[in-house]
């Protein structure tokens, strides 16, 4: 009992503080990839109409629910990893997370309520929520993780600038979803939104950490490190491998290199941060981590049921693998 | 402006109150889905077909409600209660991260092949799938009545220092995890939410039948199944709480005397079924001595002690802390347990007149029904007003009080302005959810013609736009 008694020690000597930090970003990516490409695809419902919007919603249908648990899995991994983070982090950004919530509200509850009313106002406004929620959600996210990053809060210019980031990954993931998800014009404007969407996301970075690196000197050292400069060539290299395969029709391709994308953003965000995980207050990593006993049966839960939750979304994904089919709805 | 923290405790009341009225839905609907699925699948009868697919549309739109509403109450632990989070996260924080690894995730995934997918699996993964986003629901309640349940009878924790601070350490997961109150609260709850849903299927399928409906079998099938439903939970109900009562007369006793009212420790206290204040301050200010109304002497002391009359119930005078709002929990209670005897004398009212076959013919019961079909909700709300305020001024019983929880950094401006927000964005959700759920019950059940066609999907679509009305 030596793992699970009152003087527990650590899993098998594991260092558990690094694992979890490394484990609750991922979480975040991979919202950020997976939600993303449904954010995305909210973003570029407003430049289309009725059929098309149709088949997007449908797209999108049986996914974006399992798709935001990530954002509840990674609220509540940092809650049960590093609590003295979330409590700091979360009650600092107060009314960019509620924006956030606000956002995300609006984009769940849209595609159920819009064709509840048979008047045309009534779907438009539920149209319009829709399109809101979807771009405003990443981009407060966005400029969520820019604050936490570099110990900021309130809205200055890395905030703004990673969160319209964030929107053109969601774009650029969305655009890969629907050259996959869909058949005709819109699988067309899918891939060409994709390489349009994977070049602007390339350039914005580029301004964006060069103003970083010219105005934020605490993010100097993590820029110039090895692992920032891997994580930059590699953010340019995937970006326009996402354009190339768009360009060559590899939908699959281009659906997973714009994913990789958000992981390298986040790992991004890591760099920063460590060895702190909360540059504002100065917790360190160590510092802020749960004790080895909650630390443990963290790390099994996790072990046992993030199989579990990829074996399910594979499941899922399965099902509902292949171009959507118009007609989908329960 | 709203002080930040009475701002925090008004927000957290409103955006609970609110959203645990879809995982009621949802929770209550699960063991109705998997019933209907099963009669569907391996059946005969095509009405069943017809059940699931009709309640499947409340479930959608209540999960989807469910979902956004209660990311804002995980959020809100860090946002409006970082002192709480920080204290008590390192015990507290895991069962919401397992909540979301194991239940959330199980539910979301699988409600995509649930909603969408009938025509993409066969059967048995059908049936799985069902089973799965049934089971998802219940395992978040098990972890989110886990967490509270600590809240109410913390144990398996020492309070250490830790980079300055004291906080709450586990020491025995056994004794944290499987703490008393988690047993109590997990049946009553979920009974509850089975209950509330039969109440309000049986509510919508009477005010279907009195309005001479031409699709009778529907209603009526719907009608018996809530009917067998409400004889089970709500006897139960009855039963399993006035042991949970008792178990809080242990454990709360504050929190027992708030419920009967009691300010001085006395002996031979009387239980008022039916209290009724005479002047504005009895109903502010109720004291059980001093109530008018149907009182069975030394009732509190026997249902408190399990049978003796003459035990003694300790005062709220007695205790260090500050009382509860009163008047909150002393009718909050009673109007709990006058609704839970209500859904039993309709349980067996309905029974007796399926029995003596006028089941679909009594108008009096249809209408007792009708009325009834919110009240399970009304039931589940002020049960949790007793629980949560019931146990005020502590967040964790004896350990933190909810005062000195709040975000230290959270100013008045901000807390105002979200609390503003939650009132206008959840009035309007409220609005929305109910004339959607109406607007589901008064469209009816999808047509007899499109049956069980595996084209569902393609029926269903159909329906959606060209059926409109009556028929």
């Amino acid at each position: 009992m030596s793992y699970f008694g009152p003087d527990a020690t650590p899993l098998f000597g594991l260092p558990l503080a690094d694992i979890w930090f490394v484990a609750v970003l991922a979480f975040l990516a991979t919202f950020l990839f997976l939600d993303g490409f449904d954010f995305g695809v909210g973003v570029l419902y407003a430049s289309r109409t009725d059929p098309e919007r149709e088949t997007m919603l449908a797209a999108i249908g049986p996914f974006w629910d399992g798709n935001e648990v990530w954002l509840v899995v990674f609220g509540g991994a940092l809650f049960a990893a590093f609590p003295p983070v979330y409590a700091a982090l979360f009650s600092r950004h107060y009314v960019l997370l509620f924006g956030v919530l606000f956002a995300l509200a609006l984009r769940g509850l849209a595609p159920e309520l819009r064709g509840e009313f048979d008047d045309p106002r009534w779907r438009q406004g539920w149209d319009t929520a829709f399109i809101v929620g979807s771009a405003a959600a990443p981009f407060l996210l966005g400029a969520f993780a820019a604050n936490w990053a570099l110990g900021l809060s309130g809205f200055g210019v890395p905030a703004f600038a990673v969160g319209v980031a964030v929107v053109l990954l969601c774009v650029t993931e969305g655009a890969a979803f629907l050259a996959l998800k869909s058949r005709g014009r819109l699988r067309e404007e899918g891939r060409r939104l994709a390489v349009r969407g994977a070049i602007s996301y390339l350039v914005w970075v580029v301004i964006s950490l060069g103003y970083l690196y010219a105005f934020v000197p605490a993010s100097r050292p993590t820029l110039t490190s090895s692992g920032g400069i891997v994580v930059v060539v590699l953010t340019a290299l995937l970006a326009l491998g996402t354009a190339g395969a768009a360009l060559r029709a590899h939908d699959y391709v281009t659906l997973a290199s714009a994913g990789s994308l958000s992981y390298l953003l986040v790992a991004l965000v890591g760099l920063l941060l460590w060895p702190s995980v909360e540059p504002a207050s100065g917790l360190s990593v160590e510092a802020a981590f749960v004790p080895p006993l909650m630390a443990n049966l963290m790390t099994v839960a996790a072990v046992v049921l993030v199989p579990v939750i990829v074996f399910n979304l594979a499941v899922l994904y399965r099902v509902f693998g292949g171009p959507i089919e118009a007609d989908a709805a329960y | 402006m709203v002080d930040p923290v009475a701002a925090s405790r008004l927000q957290f009341a409103l955006t609970t109150i609110v959203h645990i009225v879809f995982p009621v839905v949802s929770m209550g609907l699960a063991p109705f889905l998997v019933y209907f699925t099963y009669k569907d699948l391996w059946g005969s009868d095509p009405v069943y077909g017809r059940l699931r697919r009709f309640w499947t549309k409340l479930f959608a739109v209540s999960f989807v409600a469910g979902t956004v509403t209660g990311l804002v109450l995980e959020f809100e632990f860090g946002t409006n209660w970082a002192a709480f989070s920080a204290f008590a996260g390192q015990l507290f924080g895991g069962p919401l991260a397992v909540e979301g690894m194991m239940a959330f995730f199980l539910e979301a995934t699988f409600l995509g092949v649930f909603l969408f997918g009938r025509e993409r699996v066969g059967r048995v993964g059908y049936f799985a799938a069902t089973l799965l986003v049934a089971i998802g629901s219940w395992l978040s309640a098990t972890w989110i009545l886990d967490a509270n349940s600590w809240m109410q009878t913390p144990q398996g924790y020492a309070l250490v220092q830790r980079n300055g601070h004291q906080v709450v350490q586990l020491v025995d997961p056994v004794a944290a995890y499987l703490n008393p109150r988690f047993p109590w609260m997990f049946v009553h709850m979920q009974n509850a939410a089975v209950l509330s849903v039969a109440l309000a299927i049986a509510g919508f399928a009477a005010f279907r039948i009195r309005r001479g409906t031409t699709d009778d079998t529907f209603w009526k099938t719907a009608l018996k199944v809530a009917v067998v439903a409400l004889l089970i939970t709500a006897p139960l109900q009855v039963i399993q709480g006035d042991g949970y009562a008792r178990h809080v007369y242990t454990s709360q006793p504050h929190k027992f005397a708030a419920m009967e009212a009691v300010y001085n420790t006395e002996s031979y206290v009387p239980e008022y079924i039916f209290a009724f204040p005479t002047t504005p301050d009895g109903f502010l200010n109720p004291r059980t001595k001093d109530l008018f109304g149907l009182g069975i002497p030394g009732g509190a002391s026997w249902l408190a002690s399990g049978g003796n009359a003459h035990a003694t119930i300790r005062g709220l005078d007695s205790f260090p802390e500050e009382p509860p709002p009163v008047a909150l929990v002393f009718w909050s209670f009673r109007l709990m347990v006058a609704l839970g005897f209500w859904f039993v004398l309709l349980a067996f009212w309905a029974g007796y007149r399926w029995r003596t076959g006028e089941l679909y013919e009594d108008d009096l019961l249809h209408r007792a029904l009708m009325v009834s079909a919110v009240l399970g909700f009304a039931a589940v709300e002020t049960g949790w007003i007793v629980t949560e305020v019931g146990r005020q001024p502590w967040v964790i019983q004896g350990v933190m009080k909810t005062q000195n929880a709040v975000s230290s950094s959270l100013s008045a401006g901000e807390a105002t302005f979200t609390l503003a927000g939650f009132v206008v964005g959840y009035a309007a959700l409220l609005a929305i959810y109910v004339y959607v759920v109406y607007r589901i019950v008064q469209h009816g059940p999808p047509d007899e013609t499109d049956g069980r066609g595996e084209g569902a999907a393609v029926g269903e679509a159909g329906a959606a736009t060209t059926d409109g009305g009556e028929r």
